[in-house]
């Protein structure tokens, strides 16, 4: 069914810190490798080692150039399925194969009912959904529902794939739905935020943003070479010499 | 977003098949049209020929279309599948409005009921289609209250230039449906210039700034995550037509709207068959038009995940 659940029990899903994101990509290729042979397998490359490369991805990993008065940085920011609370990917969806479930609030997709309309993917804001046109369906991310609730893993390792492969944790995951989830703590302590709240998806993933620049050192806004403060003494002297 | 040409033609030509389907619907009961047979064969031909190469064209667009009849299942949520529900369900009445006029030569009685309910299904169709359109928040051109009328404005346009051609092939031509033809053709005029201004002045208040969640200042794409275009830019981030974009809206104007009122102001005056061969003319330009306009539609339409790769 494609009408959404009044409510689910959980809200899994991740928090993105995008303080410590560095770029790196594991998180795109563990999610690639992992998916490639899970639920949603196989992840499809066309003409992979040829010129006019293409194929499915769940995650992909955009830098950014965030200009402010404070000053500029390069931040990373990794986009995949946000899991939204009001999905218009599912409700739009004509056959039944998009749905979001109603015991942790993962959306989902059939590939056995897919008609590969690309509805879902006009209705989606985020750019989370893929088509494989290999296979003729959609697919998206699964919050690995194959790795989250394996018996066959050790509990550590029963987090998403990109979650487990991130080098400086800046993915985190578990129920959004719980205020006292670590999670949840922690998108309050940091502020965390909605992508795109304008729009009414209520996406169940949540960015925290870049800490705030730092008053101690010296602004990154200084002219280079400008003395940072008055030189007395040897280092005055040569200073003082260089200038002349 | 990308002009599929499966999804044009699609929309174009069960937007004119439907619009002549109703009118003939609602036409013929009242004997505005004669329940002739050469008529019905042609009009009612025309009219499903039109819906159906539509359905068909848009069935190819799909991944897997031996599964398309899944699409009936979700009306409860999804336009798409309340289009494929109605466009369906538009056929059985449909059918025995046909058949009563074509094989039993009436269209009184049943058959003008039939020709009625047709009428309601093709405009119900006509509905489920714009609203497919109408109801996608991350596309701010089509979530505009320009959609839904626009959709049924063209079909009713289109539509009614096509049975103009028809009544005035068979010499049957009447001066109250040219002028209306005239009217709907520069009603879908206005309504044209008045979505594309609105759309040109449109402030969408989905940024770079709230799409990555960064507060403030400037964002700027410094690197993509792919070097090759990927799927959303091939299916979302289409942009030839932006910058072709006065050029293909003077085409449009010209095909669909202006060229039509012209033909049809001179057929008029003129006596068959030079007006049959004009009012023909007419419908045939005016389909042209049209499929530039909803290719246009498409690839004038920018969708939010284009800001992710700063465009």
């Amino acid at each position: 069914m494609t009408c959404l659940p009044a409510h689910t029990d959980k809200k899994l899903g991740l928090v993105i810190d995008l303080d410590t994101c560095v770029g790196c990509q594991a998180c795109v290729t563990a999610c690639k490798e992992w998916n490639t042979g899970g639920h949603m397998a196989p992840l499809t490359d066309i003409d992979p080692y040829g010129g006019d490369v293409d194929g499915v991805w769940f995650n992909r990993v955009h830098s950014y150039e965030h200009i402010t008065e404070m000053g500029g940085r390069t931040v990373n920011f990794p986009r995949s399925c946000l899991h939204c609370e009001t999905p218009a990917c599912v409700t739009v969806c004509p056959t039944g194969a998009s749905y979001k479930r109603t015991s942790d609030g993962i959306v989902l997709v059939d590939e056995d009912k897919c008609i590969g309309c690309k509805l879902c993917s006009w209705a989606c804001p985020y750019g989370a959904r893929e088509f494989d046109t290999d296979v003729g369906v959609m697919k998206k991310c699964t919050l690995c529902i194959d790795r989250i609730y394996n018996d066959n893993l050790a509990e550590e390792d029963r987090v998403p794939a990109c979650v487990a492969a991130c080098p400086t944790s800046a993915r985190h995951f578990g129920d959004l739905g719980d205020p006292a989830s670590a999670v949840s703590q922690l998108v309050a302590e940091r502020g965390g935020v909605d992508l795109m709240p304008e729009l009414g998806y209520h996406p169940t993933n949540k960015y925290l943003p870049p800490r705030a620049h730092t008053t101690r050192a010296a602004s990154v806004l200084a002219p280079a070479l400008e003395a940072v403060r008055a030189e007395g003494g040897f280092l005055g002297w040569v200073d003082r010499m260089l200038s002349n | 977003m990308h002009p599929a040409f499966s999804v044009v033609f699609f929309t174009t030509a069960t937007g004119t098949g439907y619009g002549l389907l109703a009118l003939l619907g609602v036409l013929a009961g009242p004997g505005f049209v004669p329940p002739d047979f050469w008529l019905g064969l042609v009009g009612m031909g025309l009219a499903l020929g039109l819906i159906s190469a539509g359905l068909l064209s848009s069935a190819g667009h799909l991944g897997r279309p031996d599964r398309a009849w899944r699409a009936f299942s979700q009306w409860r949520s999804s336009w798409l599948s309340r289009e494929g529900v109605a466009s369906v369900a538009t056929f059985v009445p449909a059918g025995l409005f046909a058949t009563g006029w074509v094989v039993l030569g009436r269209t009184d009685g049943w058959v003008a009921v039939a020709g009625l309910l047709a009428a309601v299904g093709a405009v119900i169709t006509v509905c489920t289609t714009g609203m497919i359109y109408r109801s996608l928040k991350p596309i701010a051109q089509w979530h505009s209250r320009y959609t839904l009328p626009g959709y049924l404005i063209f079909s009713a346009m289109s539509g009614g230039v096509l049975l103009n051609a028809l009544l005035q092939g068979f010499a049957i031509g009447s001066t109250i449906l040219l002028a209306g033809c005239m009217l709907l053709t520069l009603l879908g005029w206005g309504w044209k210039l008045a979505t594309w201004r609105y759309n040109d002045r449109l402030e969408i208040a989905t940024t770079a700034n709230t799409a990555t969640g960064l507060a403030g200042g400037t964002v700027r794409s410094l690197e993509w995550p792919h070097t090759e275009e990927n799927y959303l830019l091939k299916e979302m981030g289409f942009r030839i037509a932006r910058k072709h974009k006065a050029r293909l809206r003077q085409i449009t104007q010209v095909l669909a709207f202006a060229l039509p009122v012209l033909l049809l102001v001179a057929v008029f005056a003129l006596p068959w068959p030079y007006a049959a061969v004009l009012s023909t003319l007419a419908a045939i330009v005016q389909f042209a038009g049209m499929l530039v306009e909803r290719w246009l539609f498409f690839a004038e339409a920018k969708h939010t995940v284009t800001l992710y790769y700063g465009r």
